[in-house]
């Protein structure tokens, strides 16, 4: 028989953790810090919503685009929280998570040999996909003395004539990293002197903790080049639901949406109603949800710097990427004692692009209890090496 | 109030029993800030005392809790103050409030059988000067009592790494 698994498929590098995974699987009382979601449930408004909707037999297909009420509700959300102006008709796809956005966005602009800058350390789906859309995926690092912003220079040294798009993910994960509207102008001037398009994933665009996020389609000379990722996973505590969107001008718009059609046909639509729940009902739970947020990055941040592990203060997101090198251990080494050892999970950051290597990416979506049982069995490991 | 006071406040109303330390690390003030803002906080009287609470039931100490409806007729010059005033100082009145809709002031008693609640509102309450009506509602059973749920809920198990 032949080999079937297509040359594409078998050049995705197998996942980075799938080791760590088989390990926590044979503990019991694992805390994690390596789940990059909520622990909080849906706010209940948004469940009830969706399980009222599946009593009266919502249960049916949606325009490919998602329900107008959802998009109407998103265009609103986005105009009033980010200033962007994407209009409900032919701008916004609804789409089943950021994933799936960032897939068919990649797909929509990727011909084969186009090279994709990719700012890391980041999320790990981007790079495979640029492969498998044939595009040629080049990382640009964010590094540490830069609070983890991507830079001008940075930028500019990876751009060839064959350079098409960038994917940027701010505030970011892994690093919590923000870029403020002086950052992005910086970038601004380099994507529009080369023609280039921007990428840009906000799903952690909410989870902002001093000042507010900044959305660069809000910049004018770049709207008409930016597709923007967007999703209700992180601020509202839906990663389940499966619900994000993608945002661009009507013609890349109308190219993402002909692959969304034919891969998902559409999102859920029991998560489509829990989605317009939460825009119209769920805010003051998901403000709530972002305030606790912040009181954990301090408890937590406070307690690795007390214990000599260097970390500089996320202003985003709900990570915490302290630097490992005081312990003379790599952060593979550094994730799978821990692991081992203490029973506390994190994830190693060279997984997360080579700019994370001596970094390891800690998830504070966690209760504050279960942060301070893992910053002590922390010191206790730390306690243990020396 | 200040944003810090409202964190602050909130974070006692969770735990009072948080140390200092650790409230100065969650709301990015200084220890002696966060002495300065409770002392502050507790002269004004916006925090009235600090206490726990307490599920009665659970702890072995079932004491029957009842909320009275009163019509109460109001007074010239006073409204409704004097005799809210009167009724609070009974102790095992808990909580009393003002009430828009049918009826006025509404009771949370606590006594240690429904037969002790039942002989308080009738010698104590239903005879005082200007209370038209009472109603006795005896509480079976209390599912949440101060933004805490009683009933535990099983967790749900999430993966233990994700990107």
């Amino acid at each position: 028989m032949r080999d079937f698994v297509s040359a594409r498929a078998r050049a995705i590098p197998p996942s980075g953790i799938r080791r760590f995974f088989d390990i926590a699987q044979t503990m019991e009382d694992v805390i994690s810090l390596g789940v990059g979601e909520p622990d909080f449930v849906t706010p209940w408004c948004v469940c009830e919503a969706s399980i009222y909707s599946i009593e009266q037999g919502s249960t049916a297909y949606t325009s490919n685009k998602g329900t107008p009420q959802l998009r109407g509700a998103i265009s609103r959300y986005l105009d009033a929280g980010f200033g962007t102006r994407y209009s409900p008709e032919d701008e916004i796809i609804v789409t089943c998570g950021v994933s799936e956005a960032a897939d068919i966005a990649i797909r929509a602009v990727t011909d084969p040999g186009d090279e994709i800058l990719v700012a890391e350390p980041c999320y790990v789906s981007y790079t495979p996909c640029v492969s498998l859309a044939g595009g040629v995926p080049v990382t640009v690092p964010c590094r540490a003395e830069d609070e983890f912003r991507l830079t001008p220079d940075a930028l500019a040294e990876r751009i060839t004539p064959k350079t098409k798009a960038l994917i940027a993910n701010f505030p970011n994960n892994p690093t919590g990293g923000v870029m403020q509207e002086a950052d992005w102008r910086g970038i601004a001037d380099i994507l529009v002197d080369h023609d280039l398009l921007l990428i840009s994933d906000e799903v952690y665009g909410e989870l902002t903790y001093d000042g507010s996020h900044f959305s660069p389609a809000k910049l004018p000379e770049l709207f008409e080049r930016t597709i923007t990722l967007n999703g209700f996973s992180k601020a509202f505590a839906m990663t389940g639901w499966r619900i994000g969107y993608l945002c661009a001008p009507a013609e890349i718009t109308a190219a993402a949406l002909k692959i969304h059609q034919y891969v998902a046909l559409c999102a859920p639509v029991m998560g489509q109603i829990a989605a317009y729940e939460a825009l119209r009902n769920g805010e003051a739970e998901k403000d709530a949800m972002v305030r606790e947020y912040r009181l954990r990055r301090n408890l937590f941040v406070d307690g690795l710097n007390k214990l000599g592990l260097a970390c500089h203060l996320p202003k985003g997101a709900f990570y915490a990427f302290p630097s490992v090198e005081s312990t003379g251990m790599t952060d593979v080494e550094f994730a799978e004692t821990l692991l081992r050892e203490q029973h506390v999970a994190v994830v190693p950051g060279s997984v997360l692009g080579p700019s994370g290597a001596g970094h390891v990416r800690c998830a504070y979506a966690v209760s504050r209890d279960n942060l301070k049982e893992a910053l002590s069995r922390m010191g206790t490991f730390l306690e243990s090496l020396k | 109030m200040d944003e810090k006071d409202r964190i602050l406040l909130q974070l006692l109303e969770e735990n009072c029993r948080t140390p200092i330390s650790e409230l100065a690390v969650l709301a990015e003030v200084s220890e002696q800030d966060v002495r300065d803002r409770i002392g502050r906080l507790e002269a004004t009287g916006a925090i009235r005392r600090y206490g726990a609470v307490i599920d009665w039931e659970r702890a072995g100490n079932g004491n029957v809790a009842a909320v009275i409806e009163l019509k109460v007729s109001p007074e010239r010059d006073f409204g409704y103050d004097r005799i809210a005033e009167r009724i609070s100082r009974f102790p095992q009145v808990r909580s009393l409030r003002l009430m828009t809709g049918a009826y006025d002031l509404q009771l949370l008693v606590t006594g240690p059988s429904m037969h002790e609640i039942a002989r308080f509102v009738a010698e104590q309450i239903a005879p005082m000067d200007r209370i038209r009506e009472t109603a006795t509602h005896i509480i079976m059973k209390t599912y949440k009592e101060n933004g805490t749920t009683f009933a535990e809920r099983e967790g749900v198990e999430r993966l233990p790494y994700s990107f």
